[in-house]
Formats: C-alpha cells, sequence, structure tokens
C-alpha cells in the first residue's frame, strides 16, 4: 500500500528503488523476558562460517551464530530478535533482526526486537563503527535464522511422526503439505527448544528469489512510532529513583588540569549539591576522562548553573600554545618535503621531472566536531563491586571493559544497557562520557546521569583531524596523467593512544592514500610527520574525507588542464576494468576485510560513474550561476558516485538544487535505510564544506555551538537528493553503508562550483570565499 | 511556588522560578519526550509549544510560562496520531530520531499557524530545527503531507 497519493507533489521521490512505504504496526512494547521464552539457553558461542569470508573474525570476540542467544519464541508465537548493535539511524536494530526473521519464515508483525546489553562473549562483537554492521552480520543473522527455522521444522516433523524433509516452516508455522497440517510457532516452540541446534555447514539458507524482506525496503524502523511520540529513549532519557544530575567542567586545552578552583558561588545556586573534582587521566590515555570539576545538582539546569558560577584556575599543560593557523603553516610545509613512503610503483620523482606538465594541488581540511544532536550521556550506578550503566556507546562491550577496568571490578560485574544513540558518527565509540558516570556514582553512592552541553561536545571531544592534503600530478605531453604523488599530513587517531605517534596508522593510510585505485604508471604516496595536539577521533568517514576531496579535485583540475570533461577524465584516470594490485603497501587495510572477499574492483568504480552520469543527466545545460561536478570514490569496500548541482547568485550564495548519488553496496539489506543514510550523507558533507571547522587559540576550541560551528538547516538543504542503489551481482559481498556517501560530497560540490564560477576552492570550509 | 499547566494539567514548583523549561519538564516533570541539544535556542530539539506558538524550552524560563497552555510531545495527540506524526510515520522520516520530537512539534505549531504552507516556507518555517542525520527532504515532504491530508 503506497500512501503517496501524488508523489509528484513531494520532492525527491523519483528512485532508483521505489520504497512502498507500508503501513504497518511498529510499537515496540512488552520486550521483558517474563515468561515463555524458551528458546533461550546457556551461552554457546560458535564460530560462525560464512559463504565468503569477511573481517567479522577478526573482531574482537568475533561473531556468535547461536539461535539460542539470538532468538526466543513465546507461545503466543511473539518472536524475540536480539539486536546486539547500537542503533544511531542507520537502522541497524531493525535490519539485523529482519535478517534473521527473513530466514526463519517469521512474520515481521509478530516479530520483537530487543536490545542486548554489552557482552561480547555472548553475542559476538558489538562495535558499531566502520560501516560494518551488516557486512560482518548478514551471513551470520541468516544462519542464526536457518538455525532457529530448522530446529522448528525438526520439531513438527517430530510431532507428526513424518521426515523433516516433508515440512517446511511458512510465515510463521509450520506446513506439512501432504497432509494439509499446519502449526504455528508459538505452538512449537517449547518442542523447537529441546532440538539440538544444526551444525552451520548443513543449514540450508533460503533462495533470495524467496525473500520477503530482504532487500524490499517495505519495513519500518521498529523505533518509529516511539520516536515520533517522544517516548524512544535514549541515553540522556533514563531516570532512576534518586539519581543525581551532574556536569562538569574539563580542561579546555587536551592534556590540561584543575590548578585551584573555588566552588562557594556554585553552591548557592538553588539546586546545587555538591562541587567536587573529578579524576583526569594525562593526555593521551585512550578514552579515559579529562577530569575536572563535577557540579552536582537536583536537575540538569541547577547543574549548568552551577558550573557556571564556578570558579577554576586551569593548568594547560604542554598543548597550551596549539594555534590553527600556525598548525596549518606547519603541515604544509611538511607537505612539501619528502616523508615516509607508504606506496611506490614506478619511479615518480622521474616521471615528475620528465612530464610536459605538472599540476599541483593543495589542498586544507579543518577539524570537524561530530556534534550528533544528542550530546554525550549517560548513567551509571554503581554498588559496592557492580556497576550498572545506561548510555547511548557505540561500542557496548569496550564500555563494559573500560568501566570495570577504571573501577578496578571485573567485566562481569559491569552491566550496559544501550539506549538509542541520538546520533554517533564515531563519537559514541569512546566511552568517556560513561566512564565519568561510573566514577561519580561510586564517589556519590548514589545514581548518576552525567549530561555534556554541547559547548562540552564541540570543545571536549575526539576531533576529526586536520589535514594538508598534496598532490603532484605529471602530464604527458598527450594529456595522459603518467606520474601521481600524494603526500598526506595529518595527526593521528594513533595520538591517542599513544604519546608521539606522529604517522598515521594503516587504516588511516587505507581511506583513500594507499588504495587509490587509478591506473598510472608512477605511483608514490607519503605520509610526513605530523603531532597531534588534541584529542583526534573516528568521525564519519574518518580519512577518506580530506583524501576523496584532494583526489577527486584533482580529477577535475587534471580535466581543466586537458580541456576534457571531468566525469570522461575521471573514467580515464580509473582505467581499465580490472582487480588492482597494491603490492607495494606494506600492511594495506582494506577496511579489515580480506582483499580477496573485497578486492578494489574498478570495474565497480567505473558502474557508479556511469550510472550516476545517466540518472544525474552529467551534461545537461543548467541554468546561468549553475554547475554540475562530479566525484566518485571507494570506501568502507563501497563504491560510491556523486553528481552535485549548484547555484552561486552574484553576491556569492550558494545554494544546492540538486544530487545525484549513485552506490554500489554489494548485496544489501535495507534499500529504504541506505536511501536515508545517502541522503543524509549529502546533507553532512554540505555542512562541512559549507561551514565545519574547529579551530584553536592558545590550545582551546574556538568555537562552542551551532552559532560559531554551523550545520546545514532546511533551508540550506539540497532541494533534492536522488539515491539510485546497484542491484547486487549474485554473490557480492555486503559493503559499508553509513559512512561512504559523505567523502565524494565535498569535492563534488567544490567541483560543481568550479564549474559555475570558475574558482577553484582547495580550502575548507567554503565559508566567505565565494563572496571575495 | 509557580503552577504550570502542562498538557492540561496542573505542575506545581517551588525551586529557581528561572529554571529552563526544558529541565523542568525533563528532570522535574519526567517529560522526557523534550530534549537538549544546545541550550541557546539554535537547534530546536526543545520545542515545545506555549498557547499556539512553538516555543524552545532551552531558553523559556519557568516562569515565563505561569498562565499560559504548555503542550510537550506528551500531549501532542491523545494516541499519538497528529497528522504531522501520522505523516512523519509514512515518510520513515527519522534516523537517529533525536531532533524528530522537536521538527514535529515546530512542524505541527506550523500548521496551526499555516495549514496550507508552501514548500518554501516549509523550508523557511523548519529552519530553525537542526537535524544532524540529515532528514530535511524528508521533513519537508512530511509537513507538505501532513498538509495536504495524510
Amino acid at each position: 500500500m503506497n500512501i503517496i497519493t501524488n508523489p509528484k507533489k513531494l520532492r525527491g521521490f523519483e528512485r532508483y528503488v521505489k520504497v512502498d512505504n507500508v503501513s504497518r504496526r511498529s510499537i515496540l512494547k512488552g520486550l521483558g523476558l517474563a515468561g515463555g521464552f524458551v528458546l533461550a539457553a546457556p551461552v554457546m558461542s560458535r564460530p560462525g562460517l560464512a559463504a565468503y569470508k569477511t573481517g567479522a573474525g577478526e573482531m574482537p570476540h568475533g561473531t556468535v551464530v547461536d539461535p539460542r542467544v539470538f532468538v526466543a519464541i513465546a507461545p503466543d508465537g511473539i518472536v524475540t530478535i536480539v539486536a546486539h548493535r547500537a542503533e544511531m539511524g542507520t537502522g541497524v536494530r531493525t535490519s539485523l533482526p529482519m535478517i534473521v526473521a527473513e530466514e526463519m519464515e517469521a512474520d515481521w508483525s509478530r516479530v520483537r526486537v530487543q536490545q542486548a546489553h554489552g557482552d561480547e562473549v555472548k553475542f559476538g562483537n558489538q562495535d558499531t563503527d566502520g560501516s560494518r554492521s551488516t557486512r560482518h552480520y548478514l551471513m551470520p543473522m541468516r544462519q542464526i535464522g536457518a538455525s532457529a527455522r530448522t530446529m522448528l521444522e525438526t520439531a513438527a516433523a517430530n510431532r507428526w511422526g513424518v521426515p523433516a524433509t516433508e515440512v517446511k516452516a511458512v510465515n510463521h508455522e509450520v506446513v506439512h503439505s501432504a497432509s494439509g497440517r499446519r502449526i504455528g510457532f508459538g505452538d512449537l516452540a517449547a518442542d523447537a527448544a529441546k532440538q539440538s541446534v544444526p551444525s552451520v555447514e548443513g543449514l540450508k539458507l533460503k533462495d533470495p528469489k524467496d525473500f520477503r524482506y530482504l532487500g524490499k525496503g517495505q519495513i519500518s524502523m521498529v523505533d518509529l512510532r516511539d520516536i515520533t511520540v517522544g517516548t524512544a529513549r535514549y541515553g540522556a532519557d533514563v531516570r532512576l529513583p534518586g539519581m543525581k544530575y551532574a556536569v562538569i567542567a574539563r580542561p579546555p586545552v587536551t592534556g590540561g588540569k584543575v590548578a585551584s578552583f573555588d566552588g562557594a558561588a556554585a553552591m548557592k545556586v538553588s539546586g546545587v549539591e555538591k562541587v567536587m573534582e573529578v579524576k583526569g587521566w594525562p593526555w593521551p590515555s585512550k578514552f579515559q576522562p579529562l577530569g575536572g570539576v563535577a557540579v552536582i545538582a537536583r536537575n540538569t539546569g541547577a547543574a549548568i548553573k552551577g558550573r557556571d558560577a564556578l570558579k577554576i584556575v586551569w593548568d594547560d599543560g604542554a598543548n597550551g600554545k596549539y594555534e590553527s593557523v600556525a598548525y596549518r603553516a606547519q603541515l604544509e610545509e611538511a607537505a612539501r618535503k619528502p616523508g615516509l613512503v607508504v606506496r611506490k610503483e614506478g619511479d615518480v620523482e622521474a616521471a615528475l621531472k620528465g612530464a610536459d606538465k605538472v599540476i599541483v594541488g593543495e589542498y586544507y581540511l579543518p577539524h570537524l566536531a561530530h556534534v550528533a544532536m544528542e550530546p554525550p550521556a549517560a548513567v551509571a550506578d554503581v554498588k559496592g563491586d557492580k556497576a550498572e550503566i545506561w548510555g547511548p556507546v557505540q561500542s557496548a562491550g569496550g564500555t563494559r571493559e573500560d568501566v570495570a577496568k577504571t573501577l578496578g571490578i571485573p567485566q562481569e560485574n559491569v552491566t550496559v544497557n544501550v539506549t538509542l544513540l541520538g546520533g554517533g558518527f564515531g563519537r559514541k565509540s569512546k566511552c568517556d562520557f560513561a566512564i565519568e558516570a561510573a566514577l561519580l556514582s561510586k564517589e556519590l553512592g548514589a545514581p548518576v546521569k552525567v549530561q555534556w552541553t554541547r559547548e562540552d561536545d564541540v570543545r571536549n571531544g575526539f576531533l576529526h583531524t586536520v589535514s594538508v592534503e598534496r598532490i603532484e600530478a605529471g602530464l604527458d605531453k598527450n594529456g595522459k596523467v603518467t606520474a601521481w604523488r600524494h603526500r598526506s599530513v595529518a595527526p593521528s587517531i594513533a595520538s591517542t593512544f599513544a604519546a608521539g605517534a606522529v604517522h598515521q596508522a594503516p587504516f588511516e593510510l587505507g581511506m583513500g592514500l594507499v588504495d587509490m585505485p587509478f591506473e598510472i604508471a608512477n605511483v608514490q604516496c607519503e605520509n610526513p610527520e605530523a603531532a597531534a595536539h588534541t584529542r583526534i577521533g573516528w568521525f564519519r568517514s574518518v580519512s577518506n574525507i580530506p583524501r576523496a576531496f584532494a583526489v577527486q579535485s584533482m580529477v577535475a583540475e587534471l580535466a581543466l588542464a586537458t580541456k576534457r570533461d571531468p566525469k570522461d577524465m575521471l573514467l580515464e584516470l580509473i582505467g581499465s576494468p580490472r582487480i588492482v594490485k597494491l603490492d607495494s603497501v606494506k600492511d594495506l587495510w582494506n577496511y579489515g576485510e580480506p582483499y580477496e572477499s573485497y578486492p578494489i574492483d574498478t570495474a565497480r568504480l567505473r558502474k557508479v560513474v556511469e550510472l550516476v552520469a545517466e540518472k544525474g543527466g552529467w551534461g545537461r545545460s543548467v541554468p546561468k550561476g549553475h554547475g554540475l561536478g562530479i566525484a566518485a570514490h571507494r570506501s568502507f569496500v563501497s563504491y560510491i558516485a556523486t553528481i552535485v548541482e549548484v547555484a552561486v547568485d552574484d553576491k556569492g550564495k550558494l545554494t544546492v538544487p540538486r544530487v545525484d548519488t549513485a552506490i554500489d553496496c554489494g548485496t544489501f539489506v535495507n534499500p529504504e535505510r541506505i536511501q536515508s543514510q545517502i541522503e543524509g550523507t549529502a546533507i553532512m558533507g554540505l555542512s562541512l564544506a559549507k561551514h565545519g571547522a574547529i579551530t584553536f587559540k592558545d590550545g582551546k576550541v574556538q568555537q562552542g555551538n551551532f552559532d560559531d560551528f554551523p550545520v546545514i538547516r532546511m533551508d540550506e538543504s539540497p532541494a533534492v537528493t536522488n539515491v539510485y542503489i546497484v542491484p547486487p551481482g549474485p554473490d557480492t559481498p555486503p559493503s559499508g553503508v553509513g559512512e561512504p556517501g559523505v567523502p565524494p560530497f565535498a569535492p563534488a560540490l567544490i567541483n560543481a562550483i568550479f564549474a559555475a564560477t570558475g574558482k577553484r576552492i582547495r580550502a575548507l570550509p567554503i565559508g566567505k570565499q565565494l563572496e571575495a | 511556588m509557580i503552577t504550570l499547566k502542562i498538557n492540561g494539567q496542573q505542575k506545581n514548583w517551588d525551586g529557581d522560578p528561572d529554571l529552563p523549561l526544558l529541565w523542568f519538564l525533563r528532570d522535574e516533570a519526567g517529560l522526557t519526550g523534550t530534549k537538549y541539544g544546545c541550550g541557546q535556542a539554535l537547534c530546536g530539539a526543545c520545542t515545545v509549544i506555549v498557547d499556539k506558538q512553538a516555543v524552545r524550552a532551552c531558553i523559556t524560563s519557568v516562569s515565563d510560562v505561569v498562565g499560559r497552555e504548555v503542550t510537550t510531545i506528551e500531549g501532542l495527540h491523545p494516541t499519538g496520531d497528529h497528522a504531522v506524526q501520522k505523516a512523519w510515520r509514512q515518510l520513515n522520516v527519522p534516523q537517529c530520531g533525536f531532533c524528530q520530537v522537536g521538527q514535529i512539534m515546530q512542524a505541527a505549531a506550523l500548521l496551526l499557524e499555516n495549514p496550507k504552507p508552501s514548500h518554501d516556507q516549509i523550508r523557511e518555517a523548519m529552519a530553525g530545527n537542526i537535524c544532524r542525520c540529515g532528514c530535511y527532504q524528508r521533513i519537508e515532504n512530511a509537513v507538505h503531507l501532513a498538509s495536504t491530508g495524510v
């Protein structure tokens, strides 16, 4: 049933994948484990076996393929499926259980989803980042569903005294078609639970042509109704009896600490109950809290008012001189000198010297803050040697481990309840806010909620790196690119884990630098040193953002230099359809995936470029002041290409009338959520390109809220974003969706601005550059 | 003692009269549907309806709403089936969902004032509500759908 009576009236409904908005129940209630869940059984982990190999087994605690851990069937037929990954808007809390329901022939309207607490031994890896959930769990979830289905079928066959081969589970019941008998899942639950769990090797998976839900996109998010009526529970929505409310004043400079403080005025604020210093860890210390002064109150408003009244003298420490303008100059200087060689093919030096023309592009991208709409918040209740945490954490298992270690108690004594995440984007992979709540609860002997204000989030987080990307490309006299040298200089995330890390880690180098897919004879990638002066962390898409910006801007610059169409230039550089060999790269990081399953396949990259060019009308005529730009990038083992149309008026005002994006993410589960992710990444890409900059002065972040760190609002957002999903080949393994949309957006936008205005922007954000 | 009227019910408050309404709602009255996003009326996550106007609860003190009708998401519609809420579900608007309550309250207030807004009017009226996930296209369409009959 499609409720949109006149889709033409709605913008952006011209889609490659048509989505039927089937209205259905999505109330998520009564998930308590009380009564009748008979498939629940003691933990028994078994390794997952997949038809294609993924990196899932290499993640901490790997995968667990056991229907007794993930599936429970009540006598009334309600099937409860555990979601063990964190929901931050990607739809994973719906998509993974849907895979189980598909294989077990459960009727989705009789499925309830239960969020797993943090327990990686029981559930397998729970670290929800890296665009990994579907890619790592499509096959394990299918196997879990198929196991449950087999157990139900065996139970029915036994009851009827017929061979198991004669019965078949169909839509929440098992049917014996020869006799016409049928029995519901609820009636079979007790018997099914007594069956042994079948071996993964012997499981018969459904034929994809029989899929009811997978790849269809008609299932709404399980939390949809709760979100629209205000009952969806995020970290800060947790309330416990006797709970105290806390905010913390943290050192404004990374590595700083409290020298002295005076809490007398804060204590006079109505509702404030206590002011206390809280423990911090010296930088770098992974995800441990920064420390500072906490204000405890009867409500958050009083705590914030109390904090405003604190008088604190800070000892800024070694990073007190961090200053963004000077640091940029330092990065640029480093990028102009040779650095650590991380990929080398041919002789780039000689090729550049012998080139007919050398085009040089130096690109700058500043720090960014995640600013998820929900600032970090967590509740902790520590009693003796036991701790319970409630929070929006991307890594429930990691949070459990870190809280246990900090409190000096066994992990088994820590329960981590995962709420919905009001956005994550990598910020909530770090559980410092949960540790803060645990430390305060222990100290106060009461449940405590720690609420980060927006200013805390902007100033005390784990920022996206800052980088200079310098590319030198040599052209021969026929306009063919014969040399490519890319130097990438940026402080590494490794600096948050270990002091003195000045080179990027393989997982950063593998994001658009050493995996550059162009067919060029002489290639050299270098990584000069850069020291960090603040906490650097994962930000959605990570190093792919600066790399795609630089590489795809350079493609357009080369097109200009050789008077070619930018799309044609891009396709020429991608070159012949082939599997890219990267023999010269030591420790190639392929998003944690084996290269045999997920090679760099230029045919797939070409395909998304060609698809978006066709659907997005590349080369169409646009009004005066408008321009089209294109960019393509492979990240998180998916392939994506974007065309942006911009309009720039005579005052330099930039608008985006249209965005078209094609994604090849292999076998997909929930196209409706893929579409929403890609729509969203256009907004996030536009935010970072147009406005995004966190800058430092005297070691301190100069921004604090959405006034000085603006993000795109509706009136600036693209008028239409169209999404095209490449239908997968029969054996194409699933790949990432949450992150790949961001990286190509900024270069496509900047290339479009060039087409519209002739201005080439090489430093982000755009800010006022078009007004000049 | 201050007496407030929230979703048709009387609520008393004997604390700081300057306490932002947001924190009274969330921490004192237990109405956690209204969200904190910025504390400075920059993001709209805390939007509630006071009388018939959309108001940012983070910069509105409890004393400001004495004698006025405060409606939060919990009181928008008895069964959660306001036209805006229904449109939101039909178009699968949310991603993470955190800002959506504020968006829905803003949209409901817009339709009180202008039952048939154009797309440009929707974009202007909703520009005070930030969605970091980037659901704007669907929000715009959902407001339009709500205004034309769900």
